[in-house]
């Protein structure tokens, strides 16, 4: 076990004092980021790297992913507080968080979430501790058609669940689709649907639409439903978090796909948000309860979380072992190694063991030192709900429109996050889900490249998406979930067959 | 000028008039006189956060910090939308400022021509291009190619052709690319990736054949013996220095015209540019203070690092270089339909 012995350098760099006390800062400034919509992992990511230039490369590192573990736990609590998912990933967990949190159950919900969220990130480090070498091969057989397929296994595993029409339900994921059109095409280089607008030139953000769809299109409702959180009655006590530790292993079979999920989707890399969703999807399929789902059912917040943060830490590996980052705050981090003097790449774990297991190492003491922090201010956001809607319903207005601002400084974003609010409340009103438009505007692009790049490697030919034992497989899988309620009609059916047969027979 | 004045004095009445006059009689004196910045400055990167011009911007700053050689904090960010072209846009806006520089490629000058951007690469105060990013043609480490000529007979030979990925569509790397097919008669299936980075991982992946990476976006894969360089499309060899790879270092990468390629060199400058009507002394603040970095050991380190050739210019010799490049590359737009400007 050379991989163990290596672990172990590891917690000896990562022990010292001064990387401690640096994990301690960063899990603080990231949960702080992760709060406030809109700032998020990224950017916080980015404000800090010019403070790590001076810095050892190893502390910079724990510096850096702290404040990325700290903004992930931050991420949730905005999403099952207020509904407003800071980061791509935790949008699935607003399905079953907020009206968790609505109800008076809001200790609950947030402990489900952390707790969950760092088993799953647990798992992704032992993963990553046992399996680097393994992984990083098996990351290479991806090219576009297994990407293509991966995103497809997330649509597939997502869709036809939600309780809306169908009709409805195709009607949102086409917008999104539409949305994620918006900019740049990386594939033929001219820009889509920007009707001459600058603005536009970017795309439309995520963060914007989420800011708007979710954020300001409940307050909308809230609104016109008497200006009441209903989460005032809750109760707030360290206690509630306790007993919520107690409850957690019954769902464990939750915990355990979704962190499952998430390892596969990190090391793929499919990415955390993928990940959330198809989780969330899976666990709603599978589940006895599923008929709960979407009213604050604890496996609807368990799935997505723990799915989510094993993406995360497991999206770590690639990122060292072959440059590629998992997501927009990898990106940022990848930039801090060049700047550094580190070259990501396979001979990272050769030349510099010092930097790659103090950094694996720190990912184990990292997220316990969040979990413990972010479970003890639990409490403390919980009771913001507490406070009169008369007062807190304007401060969440502004927090989003300061988290509108900061996506990219520009006054027509904060049009459009008033526009998607509209939208959002329209939506609801109307019965249209969201979350499929959501789905789409996130993972819509990327599908989107994949595929044109796997037509040009095939000139055309859809036969690539069976060209080689995994990517048919991800396929067929993805088949399979898509035309599920015609199996599952099927299966029923032969089922009341065989009943029925004796009966003919007397 | 004169009239307007005198109307200006009729309709604003006499203070603004004389706030006027107080404008128009010292500015030209304070562009005469050092320019400094008084408030933080911003360099905004033309591309996502981690890519090649946010290295660029960074290891700038750095230098700039650590050297002191300007008084105000600096903030890097990066506005990558519209591969970059939301930087220009944006940069373009802030008329007259010379806090806010944009900090991108040849892309400065190659953008407008394939999209349909609000900008033109006339509209900018071009300050300087500090540095040349090499292009190395790549192959799979374990591919039975050693240089240029087998490598391009073995694609025209192919019954299927090779795929070639790179990053970004219409940019630098489908550029070079197309230069290769009017060399050699071969044709490449060119694939965009989002980022150089991706592009290599697909190659190492033995996804594709080859891709023509700058030397920082592969040299982790290149370390492990993944990807083999083939050659350099530069006049000379890169600086030498120590081995990066257990037998070569950069020096020791031939050029493509050693090899007997018909293209003499491709290079992308990185540049930096200040909005439009930034006043003439702003701009030699910056060339001036820029010119500092490129002394600086930060500055060397960056280079070696990333394995890309110092070469500054600023003035009217960047502007030639400008006007030359545009012509050049306008002209395989050209052919290959791609203009829209």
């Amino acid at each position: 076990m050379a991989n163990l012995d290596s672990l172990f350098h590891g917690f000896v760099v990562a022990l010292t004092m001064q990387h401690v006390m640096l994990m301690m800062v960063g899990v603080l400034l990231g949960i702080l980021v992760g709060v406030l919509p809109g700032l998020g992992a990224p950017n916080g990511v980015t404000l800090l790297l010019p403070l790590t230039y001076t810095m050892d490369p190893v502390g910079a590192i724990i510096l850096l992913t702290s404040m990325y573990w700290g903004a992930l736990f931050g991420g949730s609590t905005t999403s099952i507080l207020f509904n407003i998912p800071g980061e791509p990933s935790s949008v699935a967990t607003t399905f079953d968080g907020h009206p968790m949190a609505k109800q008076g159950r809001a200790i609950q919900a947030l402990s489900f979430a952390f707790l969950s969220a760092g088993f799953g990130a647990m798992v992704g480090v032992i993963v990553t501790t046992l399996l680097s070498g393994w992984v990083t091969s098996f990351a290479l057989q991806f090219s576009s058609p297994e990407f293509f397929a991966v995103y497809f296994l997330a649509f597939a595993s997502f869709v036809g669940l939600s309780a809306a029409q169908p009709s409805k339900t195709i009607v949102s994921i086409l917008l999104g689709f539409a949305f994620a059109t918006v900019g740049m095409d990386t594939i033929s280089g001219s820009l889509r649907l920007t009707f001459g607008f600058d603005e536009l030139l970017r795309g439309i953000s995520f963060l914007i639409v989420v800011i708007g769809l979710f954020g300001i299109g409940e307050l909308l409702l809230t609104m016109e439903e008497g200006l009441k959180f209903e989460g005032v009655r809750a109760k707030v006590s360290l206690a509630g978090v306790l007993e919520t530790l107690v409850r957690m292993p019954r769902y464990w079979v939750a915990l355990i796909r979704g962190s499952l999920i998430g390892v596969w989707m990190g090391i793929t890399p499919g990415g955390p948000t993928a990940a959330s969703f198809m989780s969330y999807g899976l666990a709603k399929r599978f589940s006895r309860r599923r008929e709960h789902f979407g009213t604050g059912e604890p496996e609807g917040i368990i799935a997505p979380e723990a799915a989510d943060h094993g993406a995360g830490t497991a999206a770590m590996l690639p990122m060292l072992a072959l440059g590629i980052p998992g997501s927009a705050t990898a990106a940022v981090m990848m930039g801090g190694l060049m700047i550094w003097g580190l070259n990501p790449g396979p001979m990272l774990f050769i030349e510099r063991p010092d930097f790659v297991w103090g950094l694996i190492a720190s990912m184990y003491i990292g997220n316990v030192v969040a979990v413990i922090l972010v479970l003890a201010t639990v409490p403390l956001f919980a009771s913001i709900l507490r406070i009169p809607f008369a007062i807190i319903g304007p401060l969440i207005v502004v927090v989003c429109f300061i988290g509108a601002w900061t996506v990219g400084a520009s006054k027509p974003d904060l049009w459009l996050a008033l526009i998607f609010g509209i939208v959002g409340y329209v939506f609801k009103k109307l019965d249209y889900p969201i979350a499929p438009l959501v789905l789409a505007l996130v993972l819509g692009d990327k599908a989107e490249d994949a595929f044109r790049q796997s037509m040009l490697m095939s000139q055309g030919s859809l036969n690539i998406f069976f060209s080689n034992p995994l990517v048919g497989t991800i396929t067929t899988l993805a088949i399979i979930l898509v035309t599920w309620p015609f199996w599952a009609g099927l299966m029923r059916r032969v089922h009341l067959l065989r009943i029925r047969q004796p009966k003919v027979i007397e | 000028m004169i009239p307007k004045v005198i109307n200006a004095q009729r309709a604003l009445g006499f203070a603004a008039s004389a706030a006027m006059a107080l404008v128009l009689g010292t500015a030209p004196a304070f562009a005469q006189a050092e320019w400094k910045p008084t408030k933080p400055v911003e360099f905004v990167g033309a591309a996502g956060a981690g890519g090649g011009t946010d290295i660029f911007a960074r290891a700038v700053q750095l230098a700039i910090q650590n050297n002191k050689l300007i008084d105000q904090p600096i903030l890097v960010s990066n506005k990558g939308g519209g591969s970059g072209a939301e930087t220009f846009v944006y940069v373009k806006a802030a008329e007259g400022d010379g806090h806010k520089l944009a900090f991108g490629t040849s892309n400065l000058y190659t953008l407008p021509m394939v999209a349909k951007v609000a900008f033109k690469h006339t509209d900018f105060m071009p300050v300087a291009a500090m540095v040349f990013d090499e292009f190395i043609l790549w192959t799979k480490g374990d591919a039975p190619y050693n240089d240029y000529k087998s490598f391009t007979t073995a694609a025209k030979a192919a019954s299927g052709p090779f795929k070639m990925a790179g990053a970004l569509s219409k940019d630098t790397d489908q550029t070079l690319t197309r230069l290769i097919e009017k060399d050699t008669g071969a044709k490449f299936v060119y694939i965009p990736f989002k980022s150089g980075g991706e592009a290599s991982v697909q190659l190492t992946g033995g996804h594709v054949q080859s891709h023509v990476n700058n030397p920082s976006e592969s040299v982790g894969h290149w370390k492990a013996g993944q990807l083999k360089a083939l050659c350099v499309f530069s006049k000379e060899r890169m600086a030498e220095g120590p081995k990066v790879t257990p037998t070569q270092s950069w020096h020791d990468i031939p050029t493509c015209k050693e090899q007997g390629a018909g293209i003499e060199a491709y290079q992308m400058p990185r540049t930096v540019a200040l909005p439009p009507g930034t006043p003439q002394a702003t701009v030699d603040f910056w060339a001036g203070v820029l010119k500092k970095v490129t002394e600086t050991p930060e500055w060397k380190d960056y280079l070696t690092r990333t394995a890309q050739t110092g070469r500054f210019m600023a003035g009217s010799n960047l502007k030639a270089f400008i006007d030359e490049d545009e012509k050049r590359t306008r002209k395989v737009y050209e052919e290959e339909g791609w203009l829209v400007n």
